[in-house]
């Protein structure tokens, strides 16, 4: 069954008066259970497709179907819910609210559901033990290092159970030591766990560790390749 | 409560910003304490006012004394149940700052006239029955330590003996209760009979009467009818309802209700800028935070109710230190309001407006956050 299918998809920006064509007409398939690097060079339209899949914007053409459901169709209200329900999202930067401690950045999606906080605490507890991080709850993202603060952004991804996990960038700005480490850890997921997981990325090291790779030039699919 | 950590840790990313501005309102609900304080309780002396009472005083002026002769004039208009007469003494005890809400009265109506002043009977019998004697309220009472038998002397900053000296002895034969206003008990009510043998002049006259009616409705025809019976006499007189008397009485002070809405209003102003400034600043630099609320699935609903509950927190957490300052603090207006606690009423419109003014400076801020696009707010556009 298919994860995501974009079908004839369009998508412009404004750039002062100039409008550009980020995507022409893309289509793509992910089935459920893979993992996608998706790749190409800057400017190629990967992150567009991205947030496209992620439920993060509206295509101006084309459908959008992902986990079952067009979300090209909804409201923004209805793309929160279904964002909350369906996506995990990993960011380049980690995107970790400063003042907030691992704990309780991992459990902000959790707040969006009925759990009480004692469940809310358990589910943190088990998605910190995922990461390898049970002991550095407590720690303030300053008081982490680059690759454990993305550990606590792939927690807090995972902590409500999504089927998707949309990355962009995430070992962007990590060594290659750590970088390895992370992307290992979304292997086993995507392995361990039957996460679907696509990740954007320009750096075909990372690529290698998905299952497929595809890749985009001018808002057009131009090249898919399996990896072993 | 789940989102309280959240809105917590939004609060305190600036630290020292969120501190001074915590300490602006602080101040600013203090002063908004202790003078809605001074206006509630002098308001409340004008609530309690009965409409069965009418008050005569000289038209001229409240200072202007009134003949005592017009006593058995005001009493044969129809209508009226019975008249008490006072004066105004303007006493202190031993210090001009402990001043005294003196009055010397006819006893024997005056209490008549006033039955919530609640003083045992055999205690206004030795009121009636002493010269010098002195009943005094019990807040005041407890203030200067008096009791029953103590001998007080009060000076006058109007009234002299013959000889020109101003003090004046009192011997204290009773403690009066007037549990429907604290603030009456703050009072020190002596024998006319005595005021108007030892002063020095305006023998004979009176401050005011107080007039009893039989039937409330028809307060404004009577008091009509007292005026129009001393109209074009020497001593005209102007009568008014216990509501109206008390009024003017307080205006003498100045427009308090005017002078604090106005300082209040100044300081809420300034307020109302620098806590506006402040959440703008602080949404402003937190736009990224904001836009991954809104990827994890927060609608743009939750974040604008995340901004204002944030506001909400900021201004209700500093009005309640402001307010229970104030209600600490509150006592030392105890010698200009006659009460020492600061009404409760005010710390609920304290509460209120906290509640206002974190809508009006958060909402700004609020509907920016709602309307933030995240793919632009997370590329920093």
């Amino acid at each position: 069954m298919e994860a995501v299918s974009l079908q004839k998809v369009v998508k412009s920006y404004r750039r002062g008066k100039e409008t550009v064509e980020v995507l022409s007409g893309l289509d793509l398939e992910v089935a459920e259970g893979e993992f996608l690097a998706i790749m190409g060079p800057s400017g190629s339209g990967k992150t567009t497709a991205l947030n496209l899949i992620g439920g993060l914007d509206h295509p101006d053409g084309g459908s959008v179907t992902v986990c079952g459901e067009r979300i090209d169709q909804l409201s923004n209200a209805a793309l929160a819910r279904w964002r909350a329900r369906h996506i995990g999202f990993v960011f380049q930067f980690y995107n970790l609210m400063p003042e907030l401690s691992a704990e309780r950045n991992i459990e902000l999606p959790l707040l969006l559901t009925g759990l009480d906080r004692a469940e809310r605490r358990r589910h943190v507890a088990v998605a910190l033990q995922l990461v390898g991080l049970s002991d550095r709850g407590r720690h303030r993202p300053n008081e982490l290092s680059g690759g454990q603060q993305q550990r606590v952004a792939i927690a807090r991804a995972l902590v409500a159970d999504p089927s998707l996990l949309v990355c962009d960038e995430p070992t962007g700005d990590l060594d290659r030591h750590t970088a390895d480490e992370i992307l290992g850890l979304l292997q086993s997921l995507n392995r361990q766990q039957g996460k679907t997981v696509i990740m954007v990325t320009h750096d075909q090291k990372a690529a290698n560790f998905a299952s497929r790779q595809v890749h985009v030039d001018k808002g057009m699919l131009i090249e898919a390749a399996a990896a072993a | 409560m789940k989102y309280f950590p959240l809105l917590w840790s939004g609060l305190w990313c600036k630290r020292t910003r969120t501190l001074l501005t915590l300490a602006s309102i602080v101040v600013a609900f203090l002063l908004f304490g202790l003078l809605q304080g001074v206006n509630a309780a002098f308001s409340h002396g004008v609530e309690e006012s009965r409409l069965n009472r009418l008050y005569v005083q000289s038209r001229v002026s409240f200072t202007e004394s009134l003949p005592l002769a017009q006593l058995s004039q005001i009493e044969s208009v129809a209508g009226v149940e019975q008249v008490a007469y006072a004066h105004w003494f303007g006493g202190y005890y031993q210090d001009p700052k402990n001043f005294v809400f003196s009055y010397p009265v006819d006893a024997d109506r005056f209490f008549s006239v006033y039955p919530e002043i609640e003083l045992p009977p055999d205690q206004l019998k030795a009121l009636i029955n002493t010269r010098t004697g002195a009943v005094v309220g019990a807040d005041l009472a407890r203030t200067y330590g008096w009791k029953i038998g103590d001998h007080v002397p009060l000076k006058s900053q109007i009234w002299t003996h013959p000889g020109g000296n101003s003090d004046w002895e009192f011997d204290i034969v009773g403690i009066f209760e007037e549990p429907v206003d604290r603030s009456q008990e703050q009072s020190f009510y002596f024998n006319f009979k005595y005021f108007d043998e030892a002063r020095a002049f305006g023998k004979g006259g009176v401050g005011w009467y107080v007039v009893q009616l039989r039937d409330a409705d028809q307060g404004p025809g009577i008091a009509a009818a007292i005026d129009a019976r001393f109209a074009n006499s020497p001593d005209e007189t102007k009568t008014q309802n216990e509501k109206e008397f008390t009024q003017s009485f307080l205006r003498q002070f100045g427009d308090i209700n005017f002078l604090v809405n106005a300082i209040i209003g100044a300081v809420f102003f300034a307020l109302l800028f620098l806590t506006g400034n402040t959440m703008m600043q602080s949404i402003r630099e937190r736009i990224p935070d904001f836009a991954i609320l809104k990827t994890l699935g927060f609608s743009d609903d939750a974040v604008l109710t995340l901004v204002l509950g944030e506001a909400l927190l900021l201004c209700v957490t500093a009005s309640l230190f402001g307010l229970a300052a104030a209600t600490v603090t509150f006592p030392v207006m105890k010698s200009v309001v006659g009460v020492a606690r600061l009404p409760p009423q005010v710390f609920l419109e304290g509460l209120s407006v906290a509640a206002l003014l974190a809508l009006v400076t958060g909402l700004p801020p609020a509907l920016k956050v709602r309307r933030l696009a995240i793919i632009d707010s997370l590329s920093g556009r």
